[in-house]
């Protein structure tokens, strides 16, 4: 059985999941609200400053940054379903005056899979079925960022999968393995339109390593990865689609 | 101010190239594999990386001592220790060393170092012949280009590139692209250029303070030809080249050539205590702004590095793009945050020519924060005003708009109004680079913050 308490879970939706993907929201809130937790979306939230300081400019970002504290100071918890924004909330977010509010913020937002898997534990999502074959595509940030898996560069620590190991738990989805565990996507933030050449080739050679190894969708924690895959996908007129991991363990119906 | 170099550019034009490319991944990715697999067969090797890390962190922390440690030991040796503030103080340096001893021509093994100080048109405006005699640099310097590579400077190019300029350099078969003919052909090419010369150039892999002696690694042994038949040896060595002890050695040597190509050592590791007998064996210590960074918190770490590649195997953007594209001596991530050093204003493109994957800072054997730094430099950047204009206006407009709810929301419904209602050659047109390769996403309905809006924030009142 499941024992943590009831939780105050602030939700973080990042600006371009509620602009293109209000579903991944929706599926992230309902899929906290079934595990039991008390969710608030703060209304006034905009996004986490990383667009402007990944680019350098930490003066531009440091008035968003400053509104994402005021909007999040409050909860015990924040979680989002980005790794690529979650990190930067807790690794970089620092345009903004480091007070104690700030701080606390940083040190209490969490990223969906970390917050399933490291806070509330969870043993199974008895709602989740999946019958089909998924790739999973770690994002950078997710994986040698947060630390949701074992970089494939570490090959001689333990191997784990905080991902894996919860799309385990999802009755007849089956991972297919590809050949290049956690190589980049391309996106990369603003790089995906000031390297476009380099970004898309990453996302073609990605995309095929999945195609080709037989998968059915392209699983991420990471909508902003997969907003660039799909693009190539839809490109390529390739078989694949793209999924966020909180619409398949929210028991997505496909 | 300088003109950029434009890295994304130059990688759009070699992934044109559409084999060159997908050779160049293929092969480059095989290094990193072969690393991958050599460091399986070390299972202590995280404690190495944060052993070799330490020594470099104390050896630079304490350089002056060491730095005049060597020059005693080596001079004791019978080296002769020159020092050189910059680029020309050493090119300087050498010329006068040759001049001395009347050299018309000069074999040299492949230095980093000396690439930087670009020594090469140097010495042969003023009358001195240089062959490279690394097999890949000899190869760079018959195309008139740059090493593209740390290790290996003419991965970027096809077989048949190669026959093709033999052929033309040095009247091989253009038909045959068979490597050992290739090889070969440069043998016989190169031998007679290495008995004749008059004087020998080397890098330095490590600089051993307590011997005063270093350590050249190849592969060809190439190096060793150069230092053994000709009389004169000088060798360049970066300050940060420098290990306290020759046990340390020991931690290195086991890390570079695993980390590099996946072997477990250079085929060639050759030590050099001296002179030879009847020779004579000079050392060029050189700064080039290392002491500057030396004094900078977030940049001084780039000091450790050994140079053996392993962060430009396992870049994706590297492996696409080609080294010639960051147009620099340094390429790959740790070009990234190395060249901005030397010139910021030339380099200040090439923070950006990344994904920030973080890849680097995962196989680098001495723990450099490779990617931390190239973020840093982004910043350095943006700070002095250099970031380019689109991105100047760009950013700032976006800030402007993300730090405000209303404006944000006022800018969603613009971009889905403008996204839905636009035919689509205004979307896939040549200003809008998302869509030379990609689909553009699909416009929802609503927002999320809409749909909570109509579904849960009324429950809430």
């Amino acid at each position: 059985m499941q024992t943590w308490l009831p939780m105050k879970v602030g939700l973080f939706i990042p600006c371009y999941v509620d602009a293109f993907f209000p579903e991944v929201g929706v599926a992230t809130l309902e899929l906290l609200e079934r595990l039991g937790c008390s969710v608030e979306y703060p209304l006034d939230q905009t996004c986490c400053g990383q667009p402007m300081a990944n680019s350098g400019c930490q003066d531009d970002a440091a008035a968003t940054e400053a509104h994402f504290v005021r909007c999040f100071q409050d909860f015990e918890v924040v979680v989002g379903p980005s790794g690529s924004c979650v990190h930067h909330v807790r690794q970089n977010l620092d345009a903004t005056e480091q007070t104690p509010a700030a701080l606390k913020v940083r040190a209490s937002t969490r990223e969906l899979v970390e917050f399933l898997y490291d806070d509330l534990r969870i043993e199974a999502f008895p709602w989740a079925r999946f019958p089909h074959k998924v790739g999973l595509h770690n994002s950078c940030s997710a994986a040698r960022g947060l630390g949701h898996e074992r970089p494939s560069e570490r090959v001689n620590d333990p191997l784990f999968s905080k991902t894996r190991n919860l799309l385990g738990k999802v009755h007849g989805l089956e991972l297919v393995e590809i050949d290049r565990l956690d190589e980049c996507c391309g996106f990369g933030g603003s790089f995906c339109v000031t390297d476009e050449a380099v970004s898309a080739k990453m996302g073609w050679d990605r995309v095929r390593d999945f195609h080709r190894h037989g998968a059915e969708y392209i699983a991420s924690a990471d909508m902003s990865c997969l907003l660039h895959m799909k693009g190539v996908i839809d490109r390529l007129g390739l078989p694949l689609k793209a999924i966020h991991i909180a619409q398949i363990l929210n028991g997505a119906a496909r | 101010m300088t003109r950029a170099v434009a890295p994304e550019r130059r990688a759009e034009r070699f992934i044109a190239l559409e084999e060159h490319e997908s050779t160049h991944d293929r092969l480059v990715w095989g290094m990193r594999q072969h690393r991958d697999q050599a460091v399986a067969g070390v299972p202590e090797w995280e404690g190495l990386r944060e052993l070799a890390s330490q020594i470099k962190e104390h050896t630079l922390t304490n350089l002056d001592h060491y730095l005049e440690q060597f020059e005693e030991n080596a001079k004791k040796l019978g080296t002769h220790v020159h020092w050189a503030r910059d680029t020309g103080e050493h090119n300087a340096i050498v010329y006068d060393v040759l001049r001395t001893h009347s050299v018309r021509s000069l074999i040299k093994s492949k230095s980093m170092l000396q690439e930087e100080c670009g020594m090469t048109p140097y010495l042969e405006k003023r009358g001195i012949t240089v062959t490279e005699s690394d097999l890949g640099e000899r190869i760079q310097q018959l195309s008139h280009e740059p090493p593209s590579h740390i290790v290996v400077p003419a991965i970027h190019k096809l077989r048949t590139d190669i026959a093709e300029l033999f052929a033309r350099e040095i009247g091989s078969d253009p038909k045959n692209a068979e490597p050992h003919y290739l090889t070969e052909a440069m043998r016989a090419n190169a031998r007679p250029r290495f008995l004749a010369a008059d004087a020998a150039m080397t890098g330095a892999n490590f600089a051993v303070a307590e011997t005063g002696g270093f350590v050249v690694c190849t592969n060809e042994g190439n190096a060793d030809i150069g230092a053994s038949v000709p009389p004169l040896h000088i060798a360049s060595i970066g300050i940060e080249k420098l290990i306290p002890r020759a046990r340390d050695l020991g931690v290195f040597v086991r890390m570079l050539s695993r980390s590099a190509l996946g072997s477990p050592m250079t085929q060639y590791t050759s030590h050099f205590h001296g002179p030879r007998r009847g020779g004579e064996l000079h050392v060029v210590l050189v700064d080039n702004t290392r002491s500057e960074r030396l004094g900078s918190p977030d940049f001084w770490h780039a000091l450790k590095c050994i140079r053996c590649g392993a962060c430009m195997n396992t870049c994706p953007v590297y492996r696409r793009g080609g080294g010639l594209s960051y147009g620099a001596t340094y390429s790959g991530p740790i070009g990234v945050i190395l060249d901005p050093g030397f010139d910021l204003e030339k380099y200040r493109e090439l923070p950006f020519h990344s994904s920030l994957c973080g890849s680097c800072t995962q196989v680098c054997p001495v723990k450099i924060d490779v990617s931390d730094q190239i973020y840093k430099w982004r910043r350095v950047v943006a700070a002095r005003g250099m970031l380019r204009l689109s991105k100047r206006v760009g950013m700032s407009a976006l800030g402007a708009t993300l730090a405000h709810p209303a404006a944000f929301r006022a800018a969603e419904s613009a971009a889905e109004t403008a996204l839905a209602g636009l035919p689509r050659f205004a979307l896939y047109n040549p200003l809008n680079p998302w869509g030379r390769h990609r689909e553009l996403p699909d416009v929802p309905r609503t927002t999320f913050r809409q749909w909570y809006l109509e579904h849960r924030a009324k429950e809430d009142r």
